[in-house]
């Protein structure tokens, strides 16, 4: 393969031919993207170990979806894909293997889809660990048991060392979202009530402590979870439902206002209502950073009918997903495309996109 | 949160507005033009925009928001000689973050970063130091600003760095100093500050006195001020009282951070390692004596400015730039020509829209409604 010449290694498809390979090193070396049988015996003895299913038992170069079976879960396939480079690997409550499913599977939930299949792509960092590996995809593979999901494809490739941080993984997925589930941010109404599923901005805390540059030590872990079931019982408690958010990059504020935005319409935010873990808010206090931009890994912002606010809460709290849920603002006719946050000593504040990265204040 | 929320308290703040507004109507200027209260540190800046504190005010007080974020008054001959530091064979430049979106006269630290620089976001300049130890065969630069607030950190870092016999660290010092310039921007011909709000964190280390000049020369009130939403309201009625009963004095009202005679520690360290220099170049201010600092020659070795070969270029401000007269408080952030079109967080042109301390960064992410309904009166009365 061409890749070969510039020293990047691939080998392509949901699996090779298997024999049931089992792995005798314990580093990645180039040759485990060369398509030989130390490829060969890392694909078997950690992917397929952990991901095994029947579609990936086929061992074609694709998966197969019977489309009878995505027919009758509803009318319209949704798609999505995202890449996942976190640093660390590891943090607490979670890891590179979870977010890589929950992220793809959320982002099919908050479209109103049922996420069904994922496809597993790897670029590995030549010396990486191979137990680093298998824990990576053991945990995909919990992470996809739990959000209903199967892993029926995937791909490996090896570069150099230096060339990718460790593993950067993709993963790409589809659902099928039900006959009359119609939510997106256009749907908005002026007086739609917002909600919130649980306190903001832990995962963006839990890593920037992982990552040891602020030598603080806090108890905070991420908040990586499958948001589907969540929003199931949210859109059955509240059909009218206008919009469905997941606050991951960014944070709260970026995703309220890419709604606002594409609404048109300007949205009110009370900062008393907005739910915050008090490490998170002290987090932040020291280090000059606003929560409202934190990333998140399992937070949705939802807009809802004001008739439907009510129910709409108390089904996101019967979940654990949704404990701390919250009403923290609503949708509203003037300032359109403006967040505006009334702060809870009085004053008022536009809540703007994020330019560039949070970076810390010094003084 | 403890010893958050206690300076926090909405009730509290009701009280103190009331009392404020009280005491605008015992003033009687205030019914003529608005009264201008200058907070001279970034930190308070951030703090009135955050907390939504202009939005409360009445009217007739008007928040100037002046020269105390160090990041936007670096000039952008400094943030090149940055980058000629940066560009050094086998150099880590290392930096707090605010610093890295500073335009220079050709790019940022951010862009030389994609260009292939190792720069570093480091919280302390012991940080740096550290990656020095870590890293012998490099060498490590750490981009020291900041007024005394940061400078007995990073003398303590030099000092340090002498102790464990480190050769490949040195400090580019673009430390200044706030005094000559609150006194730069007292002897402007277009001044029209009532009074000013004092900054809390380098009086932490200076002490109260070095602002005396201010009441006794320039007859204007001076409270040195906490960032709490409560310790700015309360700075503010401080100010108010002493206008109201014609008096011009330095007021405490962060007593419980600032002793009157600041921190003796931190001021030997500063005065062991830095001395003042001639003069110092500001951006928008223009140059300003004695307003800076430079490593002595005792610690020449840890001296980047020494060490390396620096452009030391002095490049003008953009023409179109108008941060200087938003910083005097001559104009409001909004009234500057290039504000939110042609400067932008994402594309700054001046520096006081590069960090989040500086006054049109503040008015461009959280103020921008209060903004144009402010411009949309200005121009109804104008008409």
């Amino acid at each position: 393969m061409n890749e070969l010449k510039n020293n990047k290694s691939e080998t392509s498809g949901a699996t090779p031919f298997r024999r049931g390979g089992e792995l005798k090193a314990d580093k990645i070396t180039m040759a485990h993207g060369s398509g030989g049988k130390a490829m060969r015996d890392l694909i078997d003895d950690v992917f397929i170990k952990s991901f095994d299913n029947p579609a990936m038992g086929e061992m074609e170069d694709q998966a197969r979806i019977d489309l009878a079976s995505l027919q009758a879960e509803g009318d319209r396939l949704a798609f999505t894909t995202d890449s996942f480079v976190v640093d660390p690997l590891f943090f607490p409550g979670g890891d590179i293997g979870k977010l890589a499913i929950f992220g793809t599977v959320n982002d099919l939930a908050v479209g109103g889809a049922k996420p069904m299949y994922l496809t597993c792509s790897m670029i590995i960092e030549e010396g990486l660990e191979i137990d680093v590996l298998r824990k990576v995809a053991d945990s995909m593979r919990a992470a996809a048991d739990l959000s209903g999901v199967s892993i029926v494809t995937g791909d490996t490739k090896v570069v150099d060392k230096g060339a990718c941080d460790k593993v950067f993984i993709n993963t790409a997925g589809v659902g099928v979202i039900p006959k009359g589930t119609n939510i997106g941010a256009k749907q908005v109404r002026p007086g739609d009530k917002l909600l919130v599923n649980g306190v903001l901005g832990d995962h963006g805390a839990a890593i920037l402590n992982a990552r040891g540059d602020m030598a603080l030590t806090s108890p905070v872990l991420s908040d990586c979870k499958p948001l589907y079931e969540l929003i199931e019982k949210l859109l059955a408690a509240a059909p009218g439902t206008s919009s469905i958010r997941d606050a991951t990059r960014g944070g709260l504020a970026s995703a309220v206002n890419e709604i606002a935005d594409a609404a048109g319409l300007g949205v009110t935010l009370i900062e008393d209502a907005i739910p915050l873990r008090k490490e998170v808010r002290g987090f932040c206090e020291i280090l000059g950073l606003d929560p409202l931009y934190l990333a998140n890994e399992g937070t949705l912002v939802a807009f809802v009918p004001a008739e439907q606010a009510d129910a709409a809460l108390a089904a996101m709290q019967s979940l654990d997903a949704g404990k701390e849920a919250a009403i923290i603002g609503e949708a509203v006719e003037g300032h359109s495309g403006r967040v505006i946050m009334q702060s809870s000593f009085g004053g008022k504040r536009i809540v703007d996109m994020l330019v560039g990265d949070q970076l810390p204040r010094i003084c | 949160m403890k010893y958050v929320d206690e300076f926090r308290d909405p009730e509290m703040a009701k009280t103190l507005l009331k009392e404020i507004e009280a005491l605008t109507l015992e003033i009687p200027k205030a019914s003529k033009r608005p009264l201008q209260i200058m907070e001279v540190c970034g930190g308070h800046t951030h703090s009135i925009f955050k907390f939504g504190i202009e939005t409360m005010l009445p009217d007739c007080i008007e928040l100037v928001h002046g020269p105390g974020c160090p990041v936007c008054v670096l000039p952008m001959g400094r943030v090149d000689d940055c980058i000629a530091i940066a560009e050094t064979p086998d150099m880590i430049f290392t930096t707090f973050g605010d610093a890295m979106r500073v335009p220079g006269s050709k790019k940022s630290l951010l862009q030389a970063k994609a260009e292939g620089c190792d720069i570093r976001m480091v919280y302390s300049p012991l940080d740096a130091l550290e990656l020095a130890k870590n890293n012998p065969d490099k060498e490590v630069s750490f981009f020291g600003l900041g007024f005394e607030t940061t400078m007995p950190s990073t003398a303590l870092t030099i000092l340090q760095a002498e102790a464990d016999g480190v050769e490949n660290f040195s400090l580019f010092c673009n430390h200044i100093t706030i005094i000559p310039t609150i006194k730069a921007i007292l002897d402007s011909p277009d001044l029209r500050l009532d009074g000013f709000l004092g900054p809390g964190h380098v009086s932490m280390v200076i002490g109260n006195s070095p602002y005396n000049f201010i009441a006794n020369h320039y007859k204007r009130p001076l409270v040195v001020a906490g960032f709490e939403p409560l310790d700015v309201l309360q700075s503010i009625w401080m100010v108010l009282k002493q206008i109201k009963e014609g008096r011009h004095e330095i007021e405490n009202q962060y007593n419980r951070i600032v002793p009157d005679d600041g921190n003796n520690v931190a001021l030997q360290s500063i005065g062991k390692v830095f001395e003042l220099r001639e003069f110092f170049e500001w951006r928008g201010l223009g140059s300003i004596d004695h307003s800076g600092v430079k490593v002595r020659e005792e610690y020449a070795k840890y001296d980047s400015e020494r060490k390396f070969d620096l452009p030391s270029l002095k490049i003008a401000d953009p023409k179109s730039c108008q941060c200087g007269e938003v910083l005097k408080g001559v104009i409001k952030p909004w009234e500057c020509k290039v504000f939110g079109e042609l400067c932008t967080p994402e594309t700054p042109l001046g520096s006081l829209m590069v960090s989040s301390e500086g006054a049109c960064a503040a008015y461009h992410q959280y103020g921008g409604a209060l903004m144009e309904a402010k411009k949309a009166e200005a121009e109804k009365s104008a008409s």
